[in-house]
This record gives structure tokens, sequence and C-alpha cells, in this order.
């Protein structure tokens, strides 16, 4: 009997959701936003990447929506995950190969985390693919010393002051445009590394902000004792 | 020929998928996830969206990974033996010894 019924319930929930489906012209939509963005932001915004213009000018509120998302998980995933008793044994030294390959990736990652973020405007990236990249440079030099660790207080402040900037930019768009995180400055040529306003500003606080909160968040997990196998 | 290097992708996407379950090896089931994660993003880049693919591979491949990996450990799950128990050369020396003990 309780077979019967559920079968009657999906057989009626896929009828249901067929007749939605038949009725919807997919691939027809009339995509008006999408549209105006991609014909006006060029112009308006001055980013040759409308990816990053989406993400820091049209959507830049959404952006801070998705920083303080990342901040909740990563303080979960911390609180949960990361805490180490006093009396719990050393981790191993990591050996001579992990450390000089984490001294040679680290200055590599480093250039590569800040060209993806200063370029955000201009080619395909932004701050927080550039952020994770930051992350794992710092990362990287930690599991190669274990034991060690970063400096969390520097770690703080620096997210703090990147946050506070990223809301800075926006507050400053708000008093004197009128809307709360309005690109402003001139938008310059596109495809100039200065140009398109605050949009560099923005994506440089918001790298330095996600890279340092996964960098503080890695070496909080990777600094725990190991469970017994 | 783009659609045959797609198709070698997603049947190695689904196969790392299934591996994910399949697998008793804990460690190979979080390098499996980062198999799919790098897949996807591979996939993004054939359909022309770079920004995704670049956060798929730093998140998706990259970094959940390694998040997953770390609480593995913390969880004491980080075993590198096969199922019939056997260990492998990488383990420390002292779990080697707890498994042939057991």
């Amino acid at each position: 009997m309780r077979n019967l019924a559920a079968l009657l319930f999906t057989g009626g929930l896929s009828f249901l959701l067929l007749v939605i489906v038949s009725q919807l012209n997919l691939g027809e939509t009339p995509m008006i936003v999408g549209q105006r963005m991609l014909n006006e932001a060029g112009a308006e915004v001055g980013a040759a990447n409308i990816v990053t213009s989406v993400l820091l000018a049209y959507r830049a509120f959404d952006t801070l929506g998705e920083l303080s998302v990342l901040f909740a998980a990563a303080t979960t995933a911390g609180l949960v995950l990361g805490h180490r008793r006093s009396d719990a044994v050393p981790d191993p030294d990591g050996g001579f190969i992990l450390r000089a390959g984490a001294d040679l990736l680290f200055p590599l990652l480093l250039v590569v985390g800040f060209y993806i973020i200063i370029y955000g405007h201009l080619t395909p990236g932004g701050g927080f693919q550039g952020g994770v990249i930051l992350a794992a440079a710092f990362f990287v030099g930690v599991l190669g010393r274990p034991g060690t660790s970063l400096d969390h207080g520097v770690i703080i402040f620096i997210e703090g002051f990147a946050g506070a900037s990223f809301i800075g930019v926006g507050l400053w768009a708000l008093f004197a445009e009128g809307q709360f995180l309005k690109p402003m400055l001139e938008t310059g040529t596109v495809g100039d590394l200065v140009s398109a306003g605050t949009l560099p500003l923005l994506s440089l606080a918001l790298g330095l902000k996600v890279g340092s909160e996964l960098a503080g968040l890695l070496t909080a997990l990777s600094d725990t004792e190991a469970g017994e196998p | 020929m783009l659609e045959w290097i797609a198709l070698l992708i997603v049947i190695t996407i689904l196969t790392s998928a299934v591996a994910v379950l399949t697998i008793r090896n804990m460690v190979g089931a979080v390098a499996a996830v980062s198999v799919v994660g790098l897949g996807v993003s591979v996939l993004f880049v054939l359909m022309h969206a770079p920004d995704v693919a670049m956060t798929e591979a730093a998140v998706g491949a990259g970094l959940s990974g390694v998040v997953l990996a770390l609480g593995l450990r913390k969880l004491g799950l980080w075993r590198l033996e096969d199922d019939k128990g056997t260990s492998h050369p990488l383990v420390p020396t002292s779990r080697r010894e707890d498994n042939t003990d057991a």
C-alpha cells in the first residue's frame, strides 16, 4: 500500500514537472539584463573583463555577501576542527626535499597570486582566485616546516583592514554618489592597468581578505594534532 | 576533436565520482574528489569560461581537497594501507608496526 502511494506520488510529481518543462521555451529567454550588461559594461565600467565588472560593479553587493559567507564558513571550520591539546606530540619534520620545494614555490605562487588579483579587471581571474593562490603560497611553507605557524596577529590585521577597506570604498561611493559600492573615479582607457576606477582597489581588498582568511584557516587546521589512527 | 576531448573528460569525471563512493581508502577518496574538480575546471575552459575555470581549479580541485585531507588527519582516518591491511611504504615506521601487530 505504501509502495503504491509512493508510486502515485512520484508519477504525479514527475507529470507536473514535465508539464512545467514543456511549457518553458528553453534557450529563447529574452536575457534583457545580461544583454544590456554585455553591451554597456565596457563603456560604463571600463573593465576589459566583463565578469569582473559584473562581480565588482553591477553585483558588488552580492560579492560583499559572498565575503561574509566565506568568513562564516572559515570561522566555523576553524572552530570545529582547529584545536590543539597542550600535550600533543609534535609533528615529524618535513624533510629536506619538502622544505626546499616549499621555499622554491613560495615566491612563484606569490607573484602569480598578486598578478591574478591586480590584473583582475583585464584578464580572467580576480580577488577570489588570486586570494586562494596567495593562501596556498603561505600554506606550502607551513607544510614544509610542520610546527611553525604564521603570525595570526598580522593575518587578523590584514584581513580586518582589507574587509574594512572594501566596505569603506562602498561607503565613499554612498556619500559621493548616493549608491553603495557604485564604481568611482575615472574609467580610463579599456585595457590599461590603471583603469576601471575603483575596481582594482576592490579587487585588491577582496584578494587580501580571502587570502589572509584561508591562510589562517589552513594553518590552524594543519596545526591541530593528528587523531589516533 | 574537441568533442572527443570533452567526452574523455566527462568519462574521467564520472569514473572518479563513482570511485569516491566505492574506494575503501579515505585518502584515495579525497584525491578522487580533487580529480572531479580538476575535470570540471577543464570542461569550463573548453566552454570558454576561464574565470569560473580558475575558481573551480583553485577551490574545487585544490582548497577543498586540502581541507578534506586535514579533516581526515584530525579525525584519525589518515591511513594509506589497502584493504588487506598491508601498509604503504610512505607510512611512518611506528604506525607500520601497529599494522603488522593487528
